[in-house]
C-alpha cells in the first residue's frame, strides 16, 4: 500500500509538471506538442549532471540536477519558441519533430559518451544508483517521499499564483485569449509567448528528471518517455487549463500508472486473471476515455495554435 | 538578348509553386544533412566525412554491382511500406487531421496480418486484407472521437498508439517462436503468406524480399492522387478540411467526412505493415517497448514530399534510404541511430517550407521591382 501511494504521488508529480507547463505554453497561444521530447532533453540534462559531478552532498546535488534538466528543457523548447513565434511554423509538425529529435538526439549523445569512455560500451544508457539517493526527503517504512514530490507542490502553489494573481499572468493569458487585444494596449505578445514556451521548456524538464528517477536507477534513452508528454496534455486538458484542476487529475493517472509498477503486490489484483500488459495500458485507456468524455467543451485558449500576426484582424 | 531571354525563362521556373516545392524539400535535406555532419564532427571528426558517404550511399556501399542491387532491393522492399505510411499521413494531413496514429494502425496491421498468416495458415491476400479492415478502424476511432467528441485527434492517436502497441505484443506472443521474442518466420511456417514476388525478385539478384508490394504501392500513391485531386470525393475531404462549417453549410456530411478520411488513412498504414512483415524481410518482436518508428519516419517523408502522393515516392525513398544507411557506418566510432536523428532534423526543417516559400517569393518580388 506504501509502494502505491508513494509511486501514486511520484508519478503524480511528473504529470502535474509537465502538465502545468503545457498550461503556460497554452496560455500563451501556442500547442506544446514537443513536451515529451522537452522531457527527453531535460532528463538527459539531470543525468548528466549526476553522472559528472557523483559526489556532490545531497543538498547541493537536487540543487545542480533540477538547474540541469531546467537549462536542457528551456534550451531545447527555443527550438519550439523561434519555429513557432518567429516563422509561424505549424505547431503540430515542430512538435512532433522535437519529440522524434529529442529521443535520437539524446541516444546518439549518450552512446556517443559511453563509447568515448569504453569503446565496447554501446549501451544508451546512464547509471545513477548512488546519486539518486540523495533525493530521498524521509523515509517511513516502506514509503519514501522524496524532494521532487516537495518540489512539485511547492511549482504548483507558484504556478498557480503568477498565472492569476500577477501581472504577467493575466497578459500571458490574454495573449491566449485574444492577441490582437493584448497588443493593442501594449503588451509585446511575441515576449509573452516566448515567455509561455521558455516557462513550459523548464517545467517540462524538470519532469523529465523526475520521471526518469521515479522507480528505477538507470535509464535507457533510446525508449524516450513512453508518451508520458502526452498523457501530461490529457491531464491538462482533464484539468481544464487550471493549475488545481490539474492536480487533481495527476493524481489520478497517476494511480493509474503506478497500479502497473506494483499492482502484483495486491493480493486481491494478482488474483485476477490478467496479463500484465494490461495494466501497461491502463493509463492510456483511462486517457482516451476521460479525452472523449470532457473534450466537449473543453475551455482551452482561444487563440491557442495560430501564429500571432500583427497585421492581421 | 538570347541571354535575357534564358534569364526570364529561368525566373519563370523559379515562379512556379511545384520549383519552389523542390527548391524547398533541397533545402531541408541539405540542411539536415549538414546539422547531421556537425554532430558527426562534434562526436569524432576522424569519420563524420567517411559516416555520412556511407550513409547517402547505402546499397553502393558494397563493389559488385550484383550484391549492390540485392541490397537495393531490400531498401525498396522498406520503401512500400513507408511509403504507405506516408500516404496515410498526407492523406489526412490534405484533410485538416494530423495522423500521428499512424504508428499504432500499422501495428495493428501487422499484429493481424501476422496472427491470421502463423495460427490459421492463411492465404496472403487474406492476411492483407485484415491487416488493411484493422487499420482502417483504428483510424475510424481516432475520426469518430473527433468528430462526435471533439478529441484532438494528436493526443488520441498517440495514445491509441500505445494501447495498440501492448495489445498486438499480448496477441502475437501467441504464435511468437519458443526460444526467441519473435514472431515465427513466415517461409518456414506459413508460405502461403508470403506475398507473391511475380517475377519481380529475379530483377534484383534473386532478392526474395522484393515482392509485389514495391509496384502495389507505387500504384497507391497515384490512386491517392486521383482521389485527392479528381474525383468528388477528394474534393469534400478537401473542402471540409479547409472548413468544416462551410462545409457542412454547403451540404456535406462533415462529420461522415472526417471518419471516412481517418479510415482510409488508417487502411493505408495497415497495408503498409503487411507489406513489410508478409514479404518476410523482418519478424515482429513481443518484447517490442516502442511504437514503430514507420509512422513517425512517414510524418517525415510526407511533409519532405510537399504532401504530395508523387512527391511522396520519392521523398520516402529518400528517408529509406538514409535509414538503411545508417546501418552501415562505423559502429565503432558512430552508433547508427544517427541517420533517425537526420531524419527528425529533415522534419523539422520541414516546418519552416512556408517561411522558405515566402522568402523565396519577396527575392523574386524585389528583382522584379528593380528592372
Amino acid at each position: 500500500m506504501a509502494l502505491l501511494l508513494q509511486y501514486t504521488l511520484i508519478y503524480a508529480s511528473v504529470l502535474l509538471l509537465v502538465a502545468l507547463g503545457g498550461c503556460f505554453s497554452e496560455h500563451s497561444g501556442v500547442i506544446n506538442l514537443g513536451l515529451e521530447g522537452i522531457m527527453v532533453m531535460g532528463a538527459l540534462g539531470g543525468a548528466l549532471v549526476m553522472k559528472s559531478m557523483a559526489d556532490l552532498p545531497a543538498l547541493l546535488m537536487i540543487v545542480a540536477v533540477v538547474f540541469g534538466s531546467v537549462l536542457f528543457g528551456v534550451v531545447y523548447s527555443l527550438l519550439l519558441a523561434v519555429a513557432a513565434i518567429h516563422l509561424k511554423a505549424d505547431q503540430t509538425l515542430v512538435g512532433t519533430a522535437m519529440n522524434l529529435l529529442g529521443t535520437a538526439a539524446a541516444t546518439v549523445f549518450v552512446k556517443a559518451l559511453n563509447m568515448a569512455e569504453d569503446a565496447s560500451n554501446v549501451s544508451s544508457s546512464i547509471q545513477y544508483i548512488e546519486q539518486k539517493k540523495a533525493f530521498s526527503l524521509l523515509k517511513i517504512g516502506n514509503f519514501e517521499l522524496s524532494w521532487f514530490m516537495v518540489l512539485a507542490v511547492a511549482l504548483l502553489v507558484i504556478s498557480h499564483v503568477v498565472l492569476y494573481h500577477t501581472k504577467f499572468g493575466l497578459r500571458l493569458m490574454a495573449c491566449g485569449e485574444h492577441p490582437q487585444a493584448a497588443d493593442s494596449v501594449g503588451i509585446n505578445v511575441y515576449k509573452m509567448r516566448y515567455a509561455g514556451v521558455l516557462i513550459s521548456g523548464m517545467l517540462g524538464g524538470i519532469g523529465g528528471i523526475v520521471y526518469i528517477t521515479a522507480g528505477v536507477s538507470e535509464w535507457k534513452f533510446e525508449n524516450g518517455v513512453a508518451g508520458f508528454g502526452f498523457l501530461a496534455l490529457a491531464v491538462m486538458i482533464f484539468g481544464q487549463w487550471k493549475p488545481g484542476l490539474i492536480a487533481m487529475a495527476a493524481v489520478l493517472f497517476g494511480l493509474f500508472r503506478a497500479l502497473s509498477n506494483v499492482y502484483s503486490g495486491f493480493d486481491v489484483l494478482a488474483a485476477l486473471p490478467l496479463p500484465s500488459t494490461l495494466y501497461n495500458m491502463f493509463p492510456y485507456m483511462i486517457s482516451l476515455l476521460v479525452l472523449a468524455v470532457f473534450s466537449g467543451n473543453s475551455r482551452a485558449p482561444k487563440a491557442e495554435g495560430i501564429p500571432y500576426d500583427k497585421g492581421k484582424r | 538578348m538570347n541571354r535575357e531571354n534564358e534569364k526570364k525563362s529561368f525566373e519563370r521556373l523559379l515562379n512556379r509553386e511545384g520549383v519552389q516545392s523542390l527548391i524547398a524539400s533541397f533545402i531541408c535535406i541539405i540542411l539536415g544533412l549538414l546539422v547531421g555532419y556537425i554532430v558527426l564532427l562534434c562526436i569524432n571528426p576522424a569519420g563524420a566525412g567517411k559516416a555520412i558517404a556511407s550513409i547517402l550511399k547505402n546499397f553502393m556501399y558494397f563493389p559488385r554491382p550484383a550484391v549492390a542491387l540485392e541490397y537495393f532491393g531490400s531498401t525498396l522492399a522498406k520503401t512500400a511500406p513507408l511509403l504507405m505510411c506516408t500516404l496515410s499521413i498526407l492523406f489526412a494531413y490534405k484533410v485538416g487531421l494530423f495522423n500521428i496514429g499512424a504508428s499504432g494502425q500499422y501495428a495493428v496491421g501487422a499484429g493481424l496480418s501476422l496472427y491470421l498468416a502463423l495460427a490459421f495458415q492463411m492465404p496472403w491476400f487474406v492476411c492483407l486484407a485484415a491487416a488493411v479492415v484493422g487499420g482502417g478502424i483504428l483510424g475510424g476511432i481516432a475520426g469518430a472521437l473527433k468528430a462526435y467528441l471533439n478529441v484532438n485527434e494528436v493526443i488520441a492517436g498517440i495514445m491509441l498508439n500505445w494501447i495498440s502497441l501492448y495489445s498486438v505484443n499480448m496477441l502475437l506472443t501467441k504464435v511468437k517462436e519458443s526460444s526467441t521474442t519473435y514472431t515465427g518466420a513466415l517461409r518456414t511456417n506459413s508460405p502461403g503468406a508470403l506475398l507473391p514476388s511475380m517475377g519481380l525478385s529475379s530483377l534484383f539478384s534473386g532478392n526474395r524480399y522484393v515482392t509485389i508490394a514495391i509496384p502495389l504501392s507505387v500504384l497507391i500513391a497515384v490512386w491517392v492522387w486521383v482521389v485527392m485531386e479528381k474525383t468528388k470525393l477528394g474534393y469534400e475531404l478537401k473542402a471540409t478540411g479547409l472548413n468544416k462549417n462551410a462545409a457542412k453549410y454547403a451540404g456535406m456530411k462533415e462529420k461522415r467526412n472526417m471518419i471516412l478520411t481517418m479510415v482510409i488513412s488508417g487502411c493505408l498504414s495497415g497495408m503498409g505493415a503487411a507489406f513489410l512483415y508478409l514479404s518476410g524481410i523482418e519478424q515482429w518482436s513481443c518484447a517490442q517497448t516502442a511504437v514503430p518508428a514507420m509512422g513517425f519516419n512517414g510524418i517525415a517523408a510526407a511533409f519532405l514530399g510537399m504532401l504530395h502522393p508523387i512527391g511522396g515516392i520519392f521523398s520516402a525513398y529518400f528517408i529509406q534510404h538514409i535509414t538503411s544507411g545508417g546501418s552501415y557506418i562505423d559502429k565503432m566510432i558512430y552508433c547508427s541511430q544517427i541517420s533517425d536523428l537526420i531524419s527528425a532534423i529533415i522534419i523539422y526543417f520541414c516546418s519552416f517550407v512556408l517561411f522558405f516559400k515566402v522568402c523565396m517569393k519577396r527575392q523574386l518580388r524585389k528583382k522584379k521591382g528593380g528592372q
